[in-house]
């Protein structure tokens, strides 16, 4: 019988809820993507987030709920927020965390990504969190360790913690998820951010649209469950949530628009566009923001409107309730 | 007239036509409506008040002044949807449009500079407003500077009014490229117009591949050149639901691969050029750099086939295809002379051809220069409408003249039609009611 979770602490008790949670609803190993997810495991991941919200926002302390647990940052691509966001949730669980970032190690001296996992498999942490340049990377290095693996984004396929620290977003604002209409918008064609978002809200109830020129659309995006938009007013239209993209440059050859200039007169999100969505439209962005290329900043700062810092802070609390039930978990032998 | 043909930016706007003008006795010819009958139009300043058969049968408005058309055909002005402005020359490009009963043309973005930009696209329609012959409206560039490399403004060169996008007299070569330049048009719904020729192909080709080009010695073009673009558009076409039209199509292979995706369903166009369905690989003769187009003039077998895509409507539009050239680009070794003609003033005539040889009837024939591509492009012209602009053209279709190229209002002679004796003249041009061309005057 897999544990309960032990209420979190006489310090906290106030701001958490007294129930035990029962971790063994969660039927995976891994945390690899949310596709595939029910809606009771998002639920589930959510509502332990919500809680960890309350004791983030407390006063000093951290607590031993993970304590003597290993948490292992392994890092293909360079990464401030997310990294820093697994880290500070590890730490606030009480685990010891690693960062291993591709720069100063055995990586760069040309170790393959096997190699490398099965070498700090050997070292027995109780969770890996991996970020890597290509899609399907973390899956492949999931199935050589016997730790539990957190995808913290591969490729442009999925980036599964991003998503929830959205679904909890917009939870905690618009108190549900179901029957909302949410539009993403921009790059979609190279964003993992975007995949994980659709499947979430579909699999949440949620009306999701995209909203990008055809050049940045991945084939067939509308049979993941979305309706495709190319004028941004249209897409618009009375929706509930605006979640701009990234304008991933980095990762495109040329061609996908013309110029930066234009890009932003059709696709950059400023209170004229702005003005389609419905009056208490929640403006959200993964970041790091362009501004001036995506969204303009009158916009990215409007403290009604946008909920761009308040993301960051779901994040911490979204990964500390990913880190909890993947470990404690990690001894029943049913796991997926 | 006191034109500055170098600064047309300096001159003044011509002012508006006012007051009214009975146009009577005259055969309305209206390939919109298909309207082949004796009547008149009335215009009303730069409009068209009434328009119909039988009009002023009984009487003329009294304070309107008449012009009697003697039975001639009076038409909508024609439109051409593709011809090059080389320099700032808009006051000679608006005389020889005029003349030819142009009164709408589409001026590819190989201008100086280059439409790439949304300040050149309103540079073009102010000096061709100001120079107040024919009325030019600009295609955009496909790729910056026409280099085939990096897309261009699209989105921002349709708002300033570029009506469609090409590199003009160049194919988009790169695959992927052209993918992402339709799929980025059809964000926006934009039309995108391919030269299909392929460049490697072509590369060093001066004229069509054959027993012409082989007993000249000349470098050969083959059909392929055409229909390997052409094929492969197609598929991209499909793939992307992009709106492609392709220009001067000139093989009948070419027209075959269009005709069959047309009956699939995909949302593809196409137009020819006078030369092409008047004129074969033979009118090189003796190495005649005026009969230097591109793409080539074909074999028999191509012209003919021309004209059957024509009948059939596979080919929705001609274009003049005008492209001026100086004598000092023409009058070289053949290999070494530009390609191109102009076009505009024998435009009409030599589409008559086809009506007096009885492959076209008049109204289809005409179709073919004034609603089609009109319609093709989004144009508000082409059709003899109630509060429609005034721009008309009167002509004889039976008239019987020679073209000879001393006689053009062209300052570029280099008519590929040189000599050819044709009927079909125009008579009179009038824009927003403005009579700017009056041959017999």
């Amino acid at each position: 019988m897999p544990a309960l979770a032990p209420p979190i602490g006489p310090a906290y008790s106030a701001a958490m809820s007294k129930t035990p949670f029962d971790f063994s609803a969660f039927p995976l190993r891994h945390l690899l993507g949310i596709e595939g997810l029910s809606p009771l495991d998002i639920s589930l991941l959510l509502d332990r987030a919500d809680e960890y919200v309350h004791l983030n926002r407390s006063v000093g302390g951290k607590l031993d709920t993970l304590s003597g647990r290993t948490v292992i940052n392994l890092f293909y691509e360079s990464s401030t927020r997310t990294r820093t966001s697994f880290e500070l949730a590890g730490k606030r669980l009480g685990a010891d965390v690693i960062n291993m970032s591709v720069s100063t190690s055995s990586i760069k001296k040309g170790e393959t990504l096997i190699d490398t996992a099965m070498t700090l498999n050997a070292m027995h942490p109780d969770v890996l969190v991996v970020r890597h340049g290509s899609s399907g990377a973390v899956k492949l290095l999931s199935e050589k360790v016997n730790c539990a693996v957190i995808n913290a984004g591969d490729g442009r396929h999925e980036h599964p913690t991003q998503a929830l620290l959205d679904a909890l977003t917009i939870r905690r604002r618009k108190g549900h998820l179901d029957g909302l209409q949410v539009a993403i918008c921009g790059d979609i064609l190279h964003s993992r951010v975007a995949r994980s978002n659709i499947h979430l809200l579909n699999t949440m109830g949620a009306r999701v649209r995209l909203i990008a020129p055809k050049t940045l659309l991945p084939a067939e995006a509308e049979r993941l469950g979305a309706e495709v938009f190319y004028d941004m007013k249209a897409g618009l239209k009375d929706c509930d949530i605006v979640m701009m993209l990234r304008l991933q440059t980095e990762r495109m050859k040329m061609n996908f628009f013309p110029t930066v200039r234009e890009y932003y007169r059709f696709y950059g999100l400023d209170y004229a566009k702005l003005d389609a969505a419905k009056p208490d439209a929640l403006i959200m962005h993964p970041g790091p923001m362009n501004r001036g290329v995506e969204i303009a900043s009158d916009v990215a700062d409007d403290i009604g409107r946008s909920a761009i810092r308040e993301q960051v802070e779901m994040g911490v609390a979204v990964r500390m309730a990913c880190l909890e039930v993947l470990t404690l978990n990690l001894e029943r032998e049913s796991l997926r | 007239m006191s034109q500055n043909p170098l600064h047309p930016e300096q001159n003044p706007e011509p002012p508006g036509a006012d007051g009214r003008v009975a146009y009577v006795n005259a055969r309305l010819v209206d390939p919109a409506t298909g309207l082949d009958a004796i009547g008149g139009v009335l215009t009303e300043g730069e409009f068209i008040a009434e328009v119909g058969a039988g009009l002023f049968a009984g009487e003329v408005p009294e304070d309107a002044a008449i012009v009697d058309c003697h039975g001639r055909c009076l038409a909508p002005g024609l439109v051409d949807m593709r011809i090059e402005i080389s320099g700032r020359d808009f006051a000679n490009v608006g005389a020889s449009a005029v003349a030819g009963g142009v009164t709408t043309a589409v001026c590819l973005p190989a201008t100086t500079p280059i439409i790439d930009d949304r300040a050149v696209v309103e540079f073009i329609a102010r000096a061709a407003r100001k120079a107040g012959l024919v009325k030019v409206y600009p295609y955009g560039a496909l790729t910056k500077g026409l280099a085939g490399q990096e897309l261009a403004e699209m989105g921002m060169l349709a708002e300033s009014g570029a009506v469609a996008f090409t590199d003009a007299t160049k194919a988009l070569a790169n695959t992927r490229t052209m993918a992402q330049a339709l799929s980025y048009a059809a964000t926006f719904d934009l039309i995108l117009v391919q030269h299909p020729e392929d460049p490697a192909l072509a590369d060093e080709g001066v004229m069509n591949e054959g027993e012409t080009a082989t007993r000249l010695g000349l470098t050969g073009i083959p059909a392929e050149a055409e229909v390997i673009i052409i094929e492969r558009d197609l598929r991209l076409a499909e793939m992307t639901g992009a709106r492609l039209h392709f220009a001067h199509v000139s093989t009948a292979m070419g027209v075959d691969l269009i005709r069959a995706a047309r009956r699939r369903g995909l949302a593809v166009s196409c137009d020819t050029a006078p030369p092409y369905f008047a004129l074969n690989e033979t009118a090189v003769g003796d190495y005649r750099t005026f009969a230097k187009l591109s793409p080539p003039l074909r074999q028999e077998a191509d012209r003919r086939a021309i004209i059957a895509a024509l009948h059939d409507g596979t080919i929705r539009a001609i274009a003049s295809d005008h492209t001026p050239r100086s004598e000092d680009m023409k009058r070289l070794p053949f290999a070494d002379a530009a390609n191109g003609g102009v076009g505009m003033e024998t435009l009409l005539a030599i589409t008559l051809e086809l009506v007096h040889n009885g492959h076209l009837d008049l109204l289809t024939a005409l179709g073919l220069i004034t609603y089609h591509p009109a319609d093709l492009l989004g144009l508000a012209a082409g059709r003899l409408r109630v509060g429609a602009a005034a721009d008309l053209v009167v002509f004889d279709p039976d008239r019987s003249w020679k073209i000879t190229e001393n006689d053009l209002y062209s300052k570029a002679k280099n008519t590929p039609f040189d000599g050819r004796p044709v009927q079909g003249r125009v008579l009179k041009t009038v824009i927003d009611g403005r009579l700017v061309f009056n041959l017999d005057a």
